[in-house]
């Protein structure tokens, strides 16, 4: 018996920024987790991992993480990814600056 | 002041460039993140959850005003103007972008500075009392001796390969600020009952997933005998290291699995078979580099003008009261600049701040600067009439809580802020907790606490050795805190227990609130600290203000 997949997003940082960063379905790099592309598949995730994992002069450290679909596009599970999509707490400085 | 010798500037200019080309080299793709993150790492660069971070290396917390300045150039040119003192006497950048890092790090080695990490299982920094050289209570400057085991150790041929990293703290006085307890080794500063200066030497201490106090293992061990006390010391555990498994390498694992005794019979046979081989060279390095650290002359003085002060202005007198400690030389004063305002992030300081500090050392503190491990600014020799224009101009900067040693002197880690090994935050709690012993006006009833957190099981925070520890996890995708009791970090060292359950992001700071509370009520006098009620005490009267439901049903299932 298979467990259910739980859906995964592609992300690492940038590297000369070091910004967080979540892989389109297009292949791009967005800055912003909503327009990552939501994998529902395990071997579709793997794949677009080591596509992922390919572009070294792009982006580090790329990992799945979990995710599931919200209203406007893929939203974080996990309280640290949910940090990533904003910035620290102590100063409005990261994503939420810009946002 | 002395010049720190492992600053060498041609080695330190030629890591520069290496590490430039290797920077260009990883952005054109021709270095891959695998083979690049080691170097990285040498350099102290560091990829965090937002962004990269550069760590620099402040030895013995002693810093320059020029070198000062020049961190607040850095942070304003490459960074987001201010910088954070960390609890290992380092600053960190939290926002430097890549390409940007070789610049910086030439502008460090303009003024002595590097990120260089020592890394590897070596003898890393040996780590020395922030009051050094200036504390009424110390026997001698720490620094010479933590300098001369530095260079000694320094490409010590036999140590380049030891069973994993050893850390050295060393304090000049009997009260110990070092935490030397929590080290490998531990040399504390005391004198035999002839009146004689000689160290007691502690082993086997160290925080993290393991936490111990260290153990004495010499009473007292006379200063001509150090070097080759530690050698033994560093020699016998060599020998005996558990290399099989990287938890339980170090020394205090080493200590625990043969017990003191046994460690200390082979320390002190070694110690017989290499003492001859120590001619006193060691000795004439030591006194070359005590010159080298001599205290500025501090002239004699008029009070007139801190007196007047101190009895007037009673925002003045509560600052001198709790930020200005007793100084060897009469009519001087060891500030410590608070970078814990309330609701700041602990060990933060602007570029503002950060020149007026240097600014104040340069006319009034003899240009001189400490960082301390509880991470504030010392000046260390400010004459007490110049107190008053010290604490008018910090009060304009924002620097003037006075605070040390109260509650909301809290040490936090970076944690989930910034920390990508964290597994909670530390600094939103931090901050809190600070703004409701503030909105209670309570932390100078409340008196001497040291409350210390860490985002994970690493304890950069310390909080092992908190009076009141919080340790931040991940339970099932939540923060949650667990509080821990009875720590301290001093020469009466212990590690704190872990009080019960964890509590959530919402309910730590209410918890920390109702434990301070009940101290106050259980303490004997307004002279007892919590430590010592705790002491006193034991756990569960703090425990049933944790935990009032827990406490009502025992009640109810005993009645
Ligand atoms: S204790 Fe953990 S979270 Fe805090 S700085 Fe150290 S490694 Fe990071």
């Amino acid at each position: 018996m298979s467990r259910k997949f739980t859906p995964k997003v592609v992300t690492g940082n940038a590297l000369i920024e070091g910004d967080a960063v979540w892989l389109t379905e297009d292949d791009r790099w967005t800055r912003e987790m909503s327009e990552a592309e939501l994998i529902e598949d395990e071997a579709h995730a793997q794949m677009r991992l080591l596509f992922g994992q390919s572009q070294p002069s792009v982006v580090v450290g790329v990992y799945l993480a979990d995710a599931k679909a919200g209203l406007n596009g893929p939203e974080p599970t996990h309280f640290r990814e949910d940090f990533r999509t904003r910035g620290p707490s102590n100063y409005p400085h990261g994503k939420q600056a810009t946002a | 002041m002395y010049s720190y010798s492992e600053f060498d500037e041609a080695f330190v200019r030629e890591r520069v460039s290496q590490f430039r080309a290797q920077v260009e080299r990883r952005i054109d793709g021709s270095l891959t993140e695998d083979e690049f993150k080691p170097l990285r790492l040498m350099n102290g660069l560091y990829l965090q959850l937002h962004a990269y971070m550069l760590r620099v290396a402040i030895p013995y917390g002693t810093l320059a005003p020029h070198q000062m300045r020049q961190l607040a150039m850095i942070a304003e040119r490459w960074d987001k103007g201010y910088g954070h003192f960390t609890t290992r006497q380092n600053i960190q950048f939290n926002w430097p972008k890549l390409k940007d890092v070789p610049d910086i790090l030439d502008a460090l080695a303009d003024v002595e500075m590097h990120a260089i990490q020592t890394s590897g299982n070596t003898i890393r920094n040996v780590t020395a009392d922030h009051f050094a050289g200036a504390a009424a209570d110390e026997i001698a400057d720490p620094r010479p001796v933590a300098e001369l085991l530095r260079q000694w150790s320094t490409d010590h041929p036999e140590f380049q390969f030891l069973p994993r990293k050893f850390k050295i703290a060393i304090t000049g006085s009997p009260n110990d600020r070092a935490v030397t307890k929590a080290h490998d080794i531990g040399l504390r500063m005391v004198r035999n009952e002839a009146g004689e200066e000689g160290f007691e030497v502690i082993v086997g201490g160290g925080l993290g997933r393991t936490p111990m106090i260290g153990k004495v293992i010499r009473e007292f061990l006379p200063r001509e005998d150090l070097l080759p006390y530690v050698e033994a010391i560093v020699s016998v555990w060599n020998l005996l290291g558990r290399r099989d498994n990287k938890f339980k390498a170090r020394i205090k694992i080493t200590v625990h699995e043969h017990g003191i005794e046994e460690i200390r019979r082979l320390v002190e046979d070694r110690f017989t078979e290499i003492r001859p081989g120590f001619s006193g060279v060691d000795q004439e390095v030591l006194a070359g580099l005590e010159a080298a650290f001599a205290r500025p002359s501090l002239p004699e003085r008029s009070l007139g003008g801190f007196e007047s002060a101190y009895t007037n202005d009673p925002v003045f007198r509560a600052w001198s009261d709790t930020n200005v400690a007793e100084h060897a030389v009469p009519g001087y004063g060891i500030v410590t600049i608070s970078l814990k305002a309330h609701g700041k992030t602990p060990g933060d300081a602007s570029a503002d701040q950060m020149r007026l500090m240097a600014d104040l050392a340069e006319e009034l503190g003899h240009s001189e600067i400490r960082i301390s491990h509880e991470q504030n600014v010392i000046l260390p020799h400010v004459h007490k009439s110049d107190l008053p224009r010290v604490h008018a101009a910090l009060k304009e900067a924002g620097l003037g809580t006075a605070n040390v040693g109260l509650a909301s002197d809290i040490i936090a880690c970076p944690g989930m802020d910034y920390c990508a090994l964290a597994t909670a935050r530390s600094i939103p709690i931090a901050q809190e907790i600070a703004e409701r012993v503030d909105e209670l006006k309570i932390e100078h009833e409340v008196g001497h606490l040291k409350i210390k957190i860490s985002g994970c099981i690493n304890a950069c925070g310390h909080h092992h050795v908190g009076h009141i520890g919080i340790l931040g996890l991940d339970r099932a995708g939540v923060e949650n805190y667990q509080i821990t009791l009875g720590g301290d970090g001093t020469e009466s060292a212990s590690i704190g227990e872990r009080a019960g359950p964890g509590f959530s992001a919402d309910q730590i700071v209410p918890a920390i609130e109702r434990l301070i509370l009940a101290y106050l009520d259980l303490r004997e006098s307004d002279s007892e600290t919590f430590i010592q009620s705790y002491r006193r005490l034991g756990p569960a009267p703090f425990k049933a203000a944790l935990y009032p439901e827990t406490a009502e049903k025992e009640r109810a299932d005993a009645a």
